[in-house]
């Protein structure tokens, strides 16, 4: 059901009562319930980071904001409706960018605003492909394809074809969880940057407390699962448009980080072993 | 006298149109007892470095010494972890760690040789998987057979190659504490090269940042003085920390980006990046540009 129920910019993205669970392997055996009873509300052009250990259920509580999976209980809503499955109102950027290595950077992004924007003209998706791409530091490989691309530059074109969507909102699934932490830092100012020019409602997962703390308005932290819920909401106070060595400067910058790395601490010590 | 010295090391590549320099003009002191970090990004040459000081490849220019003597090839005095735990399959754990003592202590026993094997497994918590064949064993474990094998051939100095990279953030942590635990018993020679700097605080004496290449260059080096043993958390409210930090973060991101970086396409980055490398302070100069 797409009805719309209620207008509230308060509330842009929002999970109620979300619980996804799986069949034991027995019939008599109990579900296992990877999160469970997840509420958290965004608000209309919010960045909000969800943040947790490998394997806590953050990337499933975002599949089902995407869409590619179903929630057991409870829903998402977006922009007042339940999502009714994937769609090009959310683009999604995941781990590792999967693009079709057949394709340029710049086929792997028309691609994309071909299925957002199949009124808009052949010219005019070609323009909006070139900003973004553009906008992400690639003018100038456009035209490559991806085996010719580095994997922060690919994950560039990642970034460049969820936001050349224009969707409602933007779901990041450990974006740069696949680089180094230096190209990590590069493109993480790529992407505030990009998002700061478009004022994306975006929710992020990341277990990287830097990443979290650099991008976020807020952040979610996510207990370990199985049960997952949310283990509490830091506000991030940090001047907007940021820049790395001011936010690093900041006097509460390291107190903040450290109330994040204590709740991962606590959360890790069950199943610290290697 | 330094330890392990190099001094005016250049290495580059042949390539199709001539030739690259990987490593340009690198000067590095290593006191004995010293655990030295160099923190530099992916593909900045920071392998190539390892390899020169394993005396797996030689340098173009410039020299190598340990305790004054050069280094002219590979040998048992230096003991390397790589990122992808080169281990041989077919053996187990303990096996593994045999053929490093047997190489290095070859006039020893047999017994006395799998009895220090036996030591280093248990020295990283493997005692019990030590029949276990690679295949068998997680990540984080077969990248504790590598240390174990690194540390059983007793090396003047331990070379470690982004040991940790491979491994996912839990298992990372848990094996640094381990890894800052083990040298604190005997106080090795230690370099360690990642691209993490955290990392590299939480270990080391002295950060040494890696620009980036072609033509990489180590930066100005940050001594840490924080008190060990060190807590990641507990890190955070040290006064020391938040400079080394931000120090090696601002060089990395700053002066030591732009070093040898193709110009980006647009205008406007083109005109920050220049900016950058021109201003005291580049980090921020780039951004707000």
């Amino acid at each position: 059901m797409t009805t719309k129920v209620l207008t509230n910019d308060t509330r842009f993205l929002e999970f109620s009562h979300l619980t996804k669970s799986y069949p034991g392997k027995t019939p008599a055996a109990a579900p296992a319930v990877i999160v469970e009873n997840f509420d958290l509300a965004v608000k209309k052009g919010e960045f909000v980071s969800l943040i947790g250990h490998s394997g806590c259920g953050k990337s499933t509580v975002l599949s089902i904001a995407a869409g590619l999976l179903e929630p057991t209980e409870g829903g998402v809503l977006v922009d007042g409706r339940e999502i009714p499955g994937p769609g090009t109102d959310r683009g999604v950027v995941f781990q590792t960018p999967a693009l079709l290595p057949w394709m340029t950077a710049f086929g792997n992004v028309l691609l994309g605003v071909e299925q957002a924007k199949p009124e808009a003209s052949a010219k005019e998706r070609e323009q909006i492909v070139e900003r973004y791409l553009t906008a992400v530091g690639l003018g100038d490989s456009m035209f490559k394809k991806p085996a010719e691309l580095s994997s922060g530059m690919r994950q560039r074109v990642g970034i460049a074809r969820a936001f050349a969507l224009d969707p409602k909102v933007l779901l990041l699934d450990e974006p740069f969880g696949m680089l180094d932490s230096l190209t990590r830092f590069e493109l993480q100012q790529v992407l505030i940057d990009t998002w700061a020019a478009n004022q994306k409602t975006a929710l992020m997962v990341t277990h990287d407390v830097d990443e979290a703390l650099f991008l976020s308005d807020r952040i979610a932290m996510m207990t370990s699962g199985p049960n997952a819920r949310l283990g509490g909401v830091m506000t991030v106070p940090f001047a907007r448009p940021r820049d790395r060595a001011a936010v690093l400067e900041h006097p509460d910058y390291y107190t903040y980080r450290e109330r994040l790395i204590a709740f991962l601490e606590d959360q890790a010590h069950p199943k610290a072993a290697a | 006298m330094a330890f392990l010295e190099l001094k005016n090391v250049s290495k580059g590549f042949a390539t199709s149109s001539g030739s690259t320099a990987v490593l340009e003009d690198i000067n590095l002191t290593v006191e004995r007892g010293e655990f030295v970090a160099v923190v530099g990004y992916s593909g900045a040459g920071k392998t190539t470095l390892i390899n020169l000081m394993a005396g797996l490849v030689a340098p173009d220019r410039g020299t190598i010494t340990i305790d004054g003597k050069p280094i002219t090839g590979p040998g048992a005095d230096r003991g390397v972890v790589f990122q992808n735990y080169s281990l041989l399959p077919w053996m187990t754990a303990l096996e593994n760690v045999y053929l490093a003592v047997d190489q290095t202590f070859a006039t020893w026993s047999p017994a006395e040789k799998r009895a220090h094997a036996e030591k280093y497994l248990a020295m990283v918590n493997l005692s019990a998987a030590r029949d276990k064949k690679p295949s068998e064993l997680s990540g984080g474990m077969r990248q504790r057979v590598s240390v174990a094998r690194a540390l059983a051939m007793e090396p003047q100095v331990l070379l470690l190659d982004e040991p940790f990279g491979a491994l996912d953030a839990l298992t990372r942590a848990v094996l640094q504490d381990e890894l800052a635990r083990i040298w604190e018993q005997d106080h090795r020679t230690v370099v360690l090269i990642t691209n993490d700097v955290d990392e590299g605080i939480l270990l080391a004496d002295r950060i040494v940042p890696l620009s980036v290449g072609p033509g990489a260059t180590l930066g100005p080096e940050v001594a840490v003085a924080i008190d060990r043993p060190r807590d990641r958390k507990a890190m955070n409210h040290h006064a020391g920390f938040k400079t080394v930090r931000n120090r090696v973060i601002e060089y990395l991101l700053g002066p030591g980006r732009d070093r040898g970086r193709p110009r980006p396409p647009q205008a406007t980055l083109v005109a920050a990046e220049s900016a950058a490398a021109n201003d005291t302070a580049p980090a921020r100069a780039a951004v707000t540009a």
